[in-house]
């Protein structure tokens, strides 16, 4: 007799996870984004140009996109996998919200490469 | 046995219009909601944080969009969205941890959310946006 346990294959823990990891990561940026903007704050468009074009800023609002994207993947997936039935149009719309992230991800490298 | 009755009078399709939500299911379901109106709008904050560093002309372009009544009752919109996901998602971060499982808390936990979520959106609309 196979010995399978259904309720422990963990299938979808690391999407699971992977939204809970991105989640910290976006909540820990947020509060260095709003420190860093009230640091600047009233200092114009020069001000906040440099802040965001220092090294680790960079870095950081790199990394915040990167986890927006993947964070956003899941949680649409879960909203179309709740109400969108027929299989096709879910695939469908997978497809796109995927094509559209990875788009939105390669934006916001341009504007933070432009810096 | 009452319990058929109660099984055979439960609906089989739920009616949204008549649910009536606890206050934690309804703080639960508004955080799908921000979810979702804060992806459709990533666009336009894309757009704006491009714009915003591009140059100083871009920077004026931005500022002049942001200005626009439509944009700012959309940005307020996206504020909030943005807060709440925030303070919702880290209560939920705290029930995966098993911290205020109980009715009562999860109860105070919710009322939290939008003790907090609300206030800070006013604020921060009022310092940002008019």
């Amino acid at each position: 007799m196979v010995k399978r346990i259904l309720v422990g294959a963990h299938y979808g823990f690391r999407d699971w996870l992977a939204q809970r990891i991105t989640a910290v990561v976006m909540a820990l940026y947020t509060v260095l984004f709003a420190v860093a903007a009230a640091s600047v704050a009233g200092s114009g468009f020069e001000g906040w140009r440099a802040l965001f074009a220092s090294g680790f800023m960079r870095f950081a609002t790199f990394v915040f996109f990167v986890a927006l994207a993947w964070h956003a993947w899941i949680g649409v997936r879960d909203i179309f996998m709740d109400y969108i039935k027929p299989t096709g149009l879910r695939l469908a719309l997978h497809v796109l919200v995927i094509l559209v992230l990875v788009g939105y991800l390669g934006w916001a490298a341009l504007i933070l490469g432009r810096l | 046995m009452p319990e058929v009755g109660i099984a055979r009078t439960r609906p089989k399709y739920l009616n949204l219009v008549q649910i009536r939500l606890p206050l934690a299911g309804f703080v639960s379901i508004l955080h799908r909601v921000s979810g979702a109106f804060l992806f459709l709008f990533l666009p336009l904050l894309l757009w704006l944080f491009g714009a915003s560093l591009g140059s100083a002309e871009s920077f004026e372009q931005f500022r002049q969009v942001g200005g626009h009544p439509l944009a700012k009752l959309v940005l307020l919109g996206l504020l909030w969205s943005y807060l709440h996901h925030f303070c919702c998602g880290i209560r939920c971060l705290l029930l995966d941890m098993h911290i205020g499982v109980s009715r009562e808390a999860s109860r105070r936990s919710a009322v939290a959310v939008l003790a907090v979520s609300i206030p800070l959106t006013l604020i921060l609309a009022g310092a940002l946006l008019w």
